[in-house]
């Protein structure tokens, strides 16, 4: 048994990389992940990826947002200290509209990076884990699990034949910054 | 033919047939709307006079709103060179280049109206200017300056000519494109929308001011012209984008596909909210500073004669659309579009109409047969008309320079 854990196919060109997954795909070939230095389109379509979850997390924050926001008018300024200003009553509703509505917003941006950050377990200061460190230049990576699909060598000749300028055979799933 | 292997099964030369039921049903609305109106012109109660003539106005200026937001949006589309729309601009061009007729039908209507003394009598009665007589008005009075009769027609005709004539060279320079081909058209049409963004973002306020705040003249708001610009944009918007769904329904336009859909969503979405932005802006600043020359605007508007419907205004263009469109799949889905695109457009014609009513028939207010009938004539004629020009040219501006762009186009 080989120690092998990702084989990497490295692309030049992302039509090739497209090609590539065709490939796989049409040899049940299970794609681990594709890593590649610019958005394309299509390419989540293709991969059967499923749409981010981010939008009811951002849904949720600013929900609580507007209730933190209008508790916090409320407490202050009806509960805790009513104040008479300009002989409004106290519970001036359409004037607690502009900060409920900018506390929302707050926390729900505040929120989304948040998420996101812990998602993708990522922290200021952390060395970033990437699988190969061209993907973020110039090259597009298409990594291929290589304990569930144990046929390597037809791996590496669909990945050549579709225009993968390299093919690496990994041991280490994630190589470091450090 | 093009310089390079791009390959689609799309027939851009496909022509709308505008003919059979839509025809019939647009001509029978007409036909309707000027039974209506003759009757309400011929009716002995002056009640109904004026209300027929406060209908007019408010349908004329939707048509007229309707037709600028569609030039607005190819020129916006033009000046920010976007791609993505390149396959479905020639509807906003079918709306833009009937802005002419509009202008014209709502021009008759003002100075009808005007010298009826069935609109805007409320600066431009007999003696409100002069100190000696007894209907003197101070306010009105003060603010004779620009509320005088030969500048508000010189104005409008002014304004409305200038929108007309830019719009319809607009449209009709990028007709030419299909024939012509080459950038030659493409970058007039730039240089014209600039000119025409720059005209109607600086004049339109005014307009706005002259043809719908001028009906209570004692009442200002700054913010007006922006309030109205939202609810214009929004409309035109959702036009836009019923008659995309209605042609789409037909078997036209299939390059057209729920990512452009989804922008347009964007859109609605975006706009609905700058709406309520801009209207409760002009609602709490006047509520509360509580100066009695500005609250007099919502005082009216408070009656229980308009609360309910006050209110539902705020629901049906702001509420409605929020939760509706506020979920990515929900846009991309063509019956739920077209139902929150219909809901808009009866959303802001009640947003116009608790506008104008109050400053006309103000405790007279009503809904039914003038109202309902002579709405039903201005739809006739803007689909008689839109539908008429769509048929004339193709459903794709064959030659946009961004036609490939917006084929591709994906979110």
């Amino acid at each position: 048994m080989s120690n092998i854990k990702y084989i990497l196919g490295s692309f030049a060109d992302p039509d090739q990389m497209m090609d590539g997954i065709d490939k796989l795909q049409k040899n049940n070939i299970e794609i681990y992940d594709c890593f590649t230095p610019m958005p394309i389109h299509g390419i989540e379509a293709k991969l059967g990826v499923k749409p981010s979850r981010l939008p009811i997390v951002a849904f949720c924050f600013a929900v609580l947002g507007a209730i933190l926001g209008f508790s916090l008018l409320y407490y202050t300024m009806v509960h805790d200290w009513p104040m008479n200003i300009g002989g409004k009553p106290a519970f001036a509703a359409p004037a607690f509209v502009p900060v409920t509505f900018e506390v929302t917003i707050l926390l729900c941006a505040l929120g989304m990076v948040a998420t996101f950050f812990f998602r993708n377990h990522l922290f200021p200061g952390r060395a970033p884990r990437v699988m190969d460190i061209r993907a973020t230049d110039d090259r597009f990576i298409l990594a291929v699990d290589a304990k569930t699909n144990t046929d390597h060598e037809l791996i590496d000749s669909l990945l050549k034949e579709a225009g993968a300028v390299e093919v690496k055979h990994n041991e280490r799933k994630y190589i470091s910054y450090e | 033919m093009r310089p390079y292997s791009y390959q689609h099964e799309y027939n851009f030369s496909d022509k709308y047939q505008f003919a059979g039921i839509a025809k019939i049903l647009s001509l029978i609305a007409i036909a309707v709307g000027v039974i209506v109106i003759a009757m309400g012109f011929l009716s002995s109660n002056e009640v109904m006079v004026e209300r027929t003539y406060a209908n007019l106005l408010l349908m004329a200026y939707y048509f007229a709103c309707v037709c600028a937001a569609g030039t607005v949006f190819v020129a916006l589309q033009l000046v920010t060179q976007s791609g993505w729309s390149a396959g479905l601009i020639r509807v906003p061009q079918a709306m833009s280049s009937i802005l002419p007729i509009a202008s014209g039908l709502l021009l008759v209507i003002i100075v009808l109206g005007l010298f009826s003394d069935n609109l805007y009598q409320h600066w431009n009665a007999e003696g409100l200017m002069d100190p000696n007589s007894p209907n003197y008005d101070p306010l009105v009075a003060g603010k004779e300056a620009f509320l005088n009769l030969p500048g508000f027609l010189t104005r409008q005709i002014l304004f409305m000519g200038a929108y007309s004539i830019l719009a319809y060279l607009i449209a009709k320079i990028s007709y030419k494109e299909d024939l012509e081909g080459g950038l030659y058209s493409y970058k007039r049409t730039f240089k014209l929308s600039a000119i025409f963004l720059v005209i109607f973002g600086f004049t339109s306020p005014i307009w706005i001011f002259d043809t719908v705040m001028s009906l209570e003249a004692h009442w200002f708001s700054t913010m007006f012209g922006w309030y109205n610009f939202a609810a214009m944009f929004v409309s035109g918007l959702s036009v836009i984008t019923l008659i995309i769904i209605l042609l789409k329904k037909a078997g036209y336009m299939p390059w057209v596909n729920e990512n452009h859909l989804h922008d347009l969503g964007n859109l609605i979405f975006g706009f609905s909210i700058f709406w309520a932005y801009v209207w409760f802006s002009q609602f709490m600043l006047i509520w509360y500073s509580n100066i009695p020359e500005e609250t007099v605007y919502f005082y009216k508007r408070w009656e229980p004669e308009y609360k309910p419907w006050f209110w539902l205004s705020v629901i049906m263009n702001f509420v409605a659309p929020l939760l509706l469109l506020v979920d990515r799949d929900a846009k991309r889905k063509q019956g739920l579009m077209m139902f929150v695109c219909i809901l808009l457009l009866c959303g802001h014609w009640l947003d116009f109409y608790i506008m104008i009513m109050p400053g006309t028939v103000e405790m007279n207010r009503g809904f039914g047969l003038s109202e309902i009938g002579i709405g039903l004539g201005f739809i006739g004629l803007f689909v008689f008309l839109v539908f008429n020009k769509l048929g004339k040219h193709s459903l794709a501006p064959a030659n946009h320079p961004f036609l490939d762009e917006s084929l591709h186009h994906q979110v």
